[in-house]
């Protein structure tokens, strides 16, 4: 691939040394690009699926069917002024959306998108992803905190609260694949569910795939689990006093942390790029007429993709579906049920896993 | 240590909420002392929207404050309007007839729908469910649209009249009206299902802000809120004004008194609001507007008691000129059941062609009074699900 970079450069005259230096940043630059462009499908995506739920069109003036209403949204959030109270503490209150954006960055890099796609392949991947999606947490509370202002301030807290209650059993229901597994490795998590349907781990650790899935959304702060900026309490929560780029930077956390998450329930629970099939549609349908590897390993390359985006963007949906459904949790009972309900039901299915594991 | 000092680390946390926020409901500012999340005391401040309603009265003729009381309840605007023509009508001894009585009747039951169907949209709005309101929008749309048809207004209608309404209903009102009514029972059903049987709503809503009949009467809590406590009360049963006398229908009561329970007694009082609406128009002096037309042109017998020319069939009891209307000098009240509770008129009449004075009860203003007592000790996220409940609608509470 740095072959294929430093040449194109080279065309356009740029000296061997300048591709050197910019190949360090130009996955990064990727990723950043791909996740301005997935949040800015999501949320076309989650205006129109949730306009439809609610009897309505949603957004359709700008472009076709208001296709381009996002851009044009994100735009404006670019251009806007950027208001900083004046009892506002500067450094964090500017640190803070940082803070949250960052970590989600990085672990665009740890997801198997298909085999090949994968930035980031480490050993600990799995490990890395909840260490690195744990830490948006204290930028939530460091921008309740420095917003000055009372309702942020509660928005920061009860996010706080939230994720201690929240990342246990998500940890716990997560081990349990590392059990079947073996390893903690993303890629080796995916392959052990090769075969089908039937061997994907959602049947193995069903138990584990709804805590985690309930999990996911409190992680992400969605209905019905969105105490942090519940707006008919905090206003906007830990966000209230952010305006313009900084906002943004929240926004954009948001939407590409349920992405992730979604990306991975399907990696972990429903064999991630892997086909539904016992083997890829490309080869039962390309192998007698193509003869040729090279161009099918193209094709299972794009059919990976597919699969993988197709069961994300089906997690995805449920979610909205959720928040167009449900009311909000109070704090109290969402500690209750978390601690109460969910943390034994990790438990549970962490047990029945191993037990699984020992004897079969 | 200073006084001071120690008041503030007594007292906890100030949170000033409203006026501006997004779930007050117009323009309410609470401010409320937490302790951690747990609110300890609250102090209601009102007045954000006070219009001086009734000051306005006293510098302009009956008929032009007629108008003006549309907007003491926005969701409401036929009740109020209503109130004001009982009272001026006691007073002066003006007749209504009976198909302007039936009239009234269905126009206030329609408005109770839409006012009810909001407040189910709004509560659940802010417990964080965000489709029942765009759901009952789509219905609250119909039967805008059929008093728009009729009033030629969707929201301020200025329909009534004193002694009357003011105009005849449109051709094919009653039927598009009825089928309005057989549709909507499935609806409810359809909100029932999405919010009745919800775990969280019930989590949210059960043993959340028990109001108790006491402490209810006590404050003069009305309408919906006390029918939840257990208390049988309800104006249209106990004191019939317009024509709820002839007209059977069943008062929906709940036991306990808590958020759960208002919603409950609200969703009763929907289905009830229908079948009032269906039986009213059955039995509508006169029938339906084409027929009525044609029958009284071949009747022309001008009798009192006819069928179809007689004093019942009229739309106004007397042609009323509004330039010179006095009303004799006398005071009267006129209450009524409006959606939130009992909305009561209180006019002083000096016989000259404008009131000398207008006193209005408005059920919403008990409503916040009590708020203090029922969130006390509560979570602050309890705030909106108690406060949601009691209906209230600011423009009323200021006047």
């Amino acid at each position: 691939m740095y072959e294929l970079y430093a040449k194109i450069l080279n065309i356009f005259g740029i000296p061997e040394i300048f591709a050197q230096m910019s190949w360090t940043v130009f996955p990064f630059a990727c990723v950043a690009a791909l996740l301005v462009l997935v949040v800015i499908f999501l949320v076309l995506m989650e205006r129109k699926v949730l306009a439809y739920l609610t009897v309505r069109k949603g957004p359709n003036r700008v472009g076709p069917n208001g296709f381009l209403q996002t851009f044009a949204d994100a735009i404006k959030l670019l251009f806007k002024e950027d208001i900083m109270s004046r009892d506002a503490n500067k450094l964090l209150f500017t640190l803070a959306p940082i803070i949250v954006f960052a970590p989600v960055m990085v672990i665009y890099g740890l997801m198997p998108f298909t085999e090949h796609f994968v930035a980031i392949n480490i050993a600990v991947g799995l490990f890395l992803v909840f260490a690195l999606s744990s830490i948006t947490t204290v930028g939530i509370v460091l921008a309740g905190w420095a917003s000055n202002n009372k309702y942020s301030l509660l928005g920061g807290m009860r996010s706080a609260a939230q994720a201690i209650s929240y990342e246990i059993p998500l940890v716990i229901a997560v081990l349990s694949i590392a059990v079947l597994a073996g390893s903690l490795n993303m890629l080796e998590i995916v392959k052990s569910q090769a075969g089908g349907i039937f061997s994907w781990n959602l049947w193995h650790a069903f138990i584990g795939f709804i805590v985690l899935f309930i999990c996911s959304i409190a992680e992400v702060n969605r209905i019905p689990f969105d105490l942090p900026e519940a707006e008919s309490e905090l206003v906007s929560g830990y966000n209230t006093e952010y305006s313009g780029m900084k906002f943004a930077l929240f926004f954009l956390a948001e939407y590409s942390a349920m992405f992730i998450i979604s990306v991975l329930i399907v990696t972990l629970f429903l064999g991630g790029y892997l086909p539904p099939f016992s083997d890829y549609l490309s080869v039962i349908l390309f192998q007698n007429i193509l003869n040729n590897q090279a161009l099918l390993n193209v094709f299972i390359h794009i059919e990976q993709g597919f699969w993988l985006i197709a069961k994300t963007y089906a997690i995805i949906f449920t979610i909205m579906w959720i928040r167009a459904t449900l009311p909000r949790l109070r704090a109290d009972q969402l500690m209750a049920f978390s601690w109460k309900f969910l943390l034994p039901l990790s438990f549970l299915n962490l047990i029945l896993v191993a037990t699984f594991k020992l004897f079969v | 240590m200073s006084k001071l000092k120690e008041n503030i680390i007594q007292k906890g946390m100030l949170i000033n909420v409203g006026p501006q926020h997004p779930s007050t409901h117009g323009v309410l500012r609470l401010i409320l002392t937490l302790e951690g999340e747990v609110i300890r005391n609250t102090k209601p401040v009102i007045g954000y929207l006070h219009r001086g309603k009734e000051k306005l009265a006293e510098s302009r003729t009956y008929f032009q404050y007629l108008p003006m009381v549309d907007r003491v309840d926005y969701l409401a605007s036929f009740f109020y309007q209503a109130a004001l023509c009982y009272a001026v009508e006691s007073i002066a001894g003006l007749k209504v007839p009976r198909r302007a009585e039936y009239i009234r009747l269905v126009t206030m039951e329609l408005n109770r729908i839409t006012s009810h169907l909001l407040w189910i949209g709004s509560f659940l709005l802010d417990l964080g469910a965000t489709s029942p309101l765009f759901y009952v929008f789509r219905e609250r749309e119909n039967i805008l649209k059929m008093l728009e048809e009729l009033t030629g207004q969707r929201m301020m209608y200025n329909y009534y009249t004193f002694s009357g309404v003011k105009k005849e209903l449109p051709e094919g009102w009653i039927t598009r009206v009825l089928d309005l009514c057989k549709n909507m029972p499935k609806l409810f059903d359809e909100y029932e299902a999405i919010i009745t049987k919800n775990p969280i709503f019930l989590e949210r809503t059960r043993g959340i802000g028990v109001m108790k009949p006491e402490s209810g009467l006590d404050y003069g809590i009305t309408g919906p809120n006390i029918r939840a406590s257990g208390v049988n009360f309800d104006l249209r049963k106990s004191d019939p004004y317009s024509v709820y006398g002839e007209i059977d229908f069943n008062t929906c009561l709940a036991g306990s008194g808590d958020s759960y329970d208002r919603y409950m007694v609200r969703i009763g009082e929907l289905r009830e609001s229908v079948k009032i609406i269906e039986k009213a128009l059955a039995q509508l002096p006169g029938g339906i507007p084409e027929r009525l037309r044609v029958k009284r042109v071949n009747c022309d017998c001008k009798k009192e008691e006819c069928e179809y020319c007689g004093f019942d069939t009229q739309l106004t009891g007397k042609k009323i000129n509004p330039a010179v209307f006095k009303v004799p000098a006398g005071e009267a009240t006129a209450i009524i059941e409006a959606p939130r509770g009992i909305a009561c008129c209180y006019v002083v009449s000096d016989g000259t062609n404008k009131p000398y004075r207008v006193k209005w009860r408005a059920p919403s203003f008990s409503s916040v009074q009590i708020l203090p007592e029922l969130i006390k000790d509560k979570s602050y996220s309890d705030l909106m699900p108690i406060f949601g409940s009691l209906d209230v609608v600011l423009p009323e509470v200021d006047r």
